[in-house]
């Protein structure tokens, strides 16, 4: 079976922290930062590399801050 | 895995699956955290880019949060009064009958203030696309009881909870169109888990390339979240959606065009 591995990009400055995506990822890949961004969100942020790069988070993102990249291996 | 799979080797141009419409303008939306409004931007701007429409396609945004719509969307636009969406994009889309014509607008505009006029649109099958963002209440001006408010449902004006014997029942605008002569096809869908948006997009798609048949009006409902007017996260507000919105506002298609 083809198997396929992905990454995300978030932009972290334009996250305003909603969570949605978390519990959109079915790899349990995105948490919530501690830090904060410039405008005080808690960002979404990868906490590991088990991405498939199914764009689950990224179409539910209502700001649009997710950027989905995915490659056959 | 192969080991010579980096992350700097997926993150390519070439690789990439799903990015932000440039439909949309490089600015950071005016809504709230976890607001489906953002979500229905973007879904729109999608579709118009897919269809390849961007130059012929006018919109008509709302008073509501939605108000700055302008602000966002990459395309030609023109905000009405409160309500009066449906009668500008009539007048449109009669002057310009080669543009597709949608207006954008929320359940205190265009189920309180703008009855009338969404109504006789729908009536008089003007051959527009209408999205209608279903929260439930007046999202901008601080959630305040909307036709759409469900019985027992909180808002800042029903503090108890909506009673019906005082305050009368909720208004199901999608069905009360999809009676209408003039309507085309009538659709109730959401944004709020992945598998909805894709749903959504595809009634979007449907309502927009209906404009092409010249037979009557395509009304698109999101039922949305307010999460900042129902008092509640983001997370909480879509479960909480789910479970009081859709038994009363439930999700498909009301009205299919017969072939
Ligand atoms: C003629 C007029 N009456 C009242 C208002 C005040 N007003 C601004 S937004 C709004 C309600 C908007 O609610 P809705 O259409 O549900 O949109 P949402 O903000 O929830 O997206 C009202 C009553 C106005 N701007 N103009
Ligand atoms: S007030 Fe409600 S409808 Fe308006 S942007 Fe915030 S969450 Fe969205």
């Amino acid at each position: 079976m083809a198997k396929v591995k992905g990454e995300i990009v978030i932009n972290i400055e334009r996250c305003k922290g909603c969570v949605l995506c978390v519990a959109a990822c079915n790899e349990q890949v995105i948490a919530m930062s501690k830090e904060v961004n410039g405008k005080g969100y808690h960002y979404a942020e990868t906490v590991n590399e088990n991405c498939t790069g199914c764009t689950n988070c990224a179409v539910l993102c209502p700001d649009g801050v997710i950027t989905v990249y995915r490659v056959k291996i | 895995m192969s080991e010579n799979i980096t992350k700097e080797s997926i993150i390519k141009e070439e690789n990439c699956v799903y990015k932000r419409t440039n439909l949309l303008v490089d600015k950071a939306l005016s809504y709230c955290p976890g607001c489906g409004h953002g979500t229905a931007h973007r879904l729109l701007m999608e579709v118009l880019e897919e269809m390849n429409i961007q130059s012929e396609t006018i919109g008509i945004a709302p008073v509501g949060c939605a108000v700055l719509a302008y602000e966002f969307l990459d395309i030609d636009m023109q905000q009405a009064a409160h309500g009066r969406a449906p009668a500008v994009a009539t007048a449109v889309k009669r002057l310009m009958p080669e543009k597709f014509v949608f207006t954008y607008q929320g359940d205190g505009d265009l189920a309180a203030i703008g009855t009338a006029e969404t109504i006789h649109a729908c009536n008089r099958g003007e051959n527009i696309t209408i999205i209608f963002i279903n929260n439930g209440i007046y999202g901008m001006t601080g959630g305040q009881m909307a036709p759409t408010t469900l019985p027992g449902m909180k808002s800042s004006t029903s503090p108890y909870g909506r009673e019906v014997e005082t305050m009368g029942n909720p208004l199901k605008m999608t069905e009360l169109v999809a009676q209408l002569p003039g309507t085309y096809y009538v659709t109730r869908q959401s944004v709020h888990t992945p598998g909805n948006v894709r749903k959504a997009k595809k009634a979007l798609r449907k309502a927009m390339e209906n404009q092409k048949l010249n037979k009557g009006l395509s009304f698109v409902e999101i039922v949305s979240n307010c999460n900042s007017g129902w008092k509640m996260t983001p997370v909480q507000s879509n479960k909480w959606m789910e479970e009081n919105m859709f038994p009363f506002y439930p999700l498909g298609d009301i009205k299919v065009p017969v072939e």
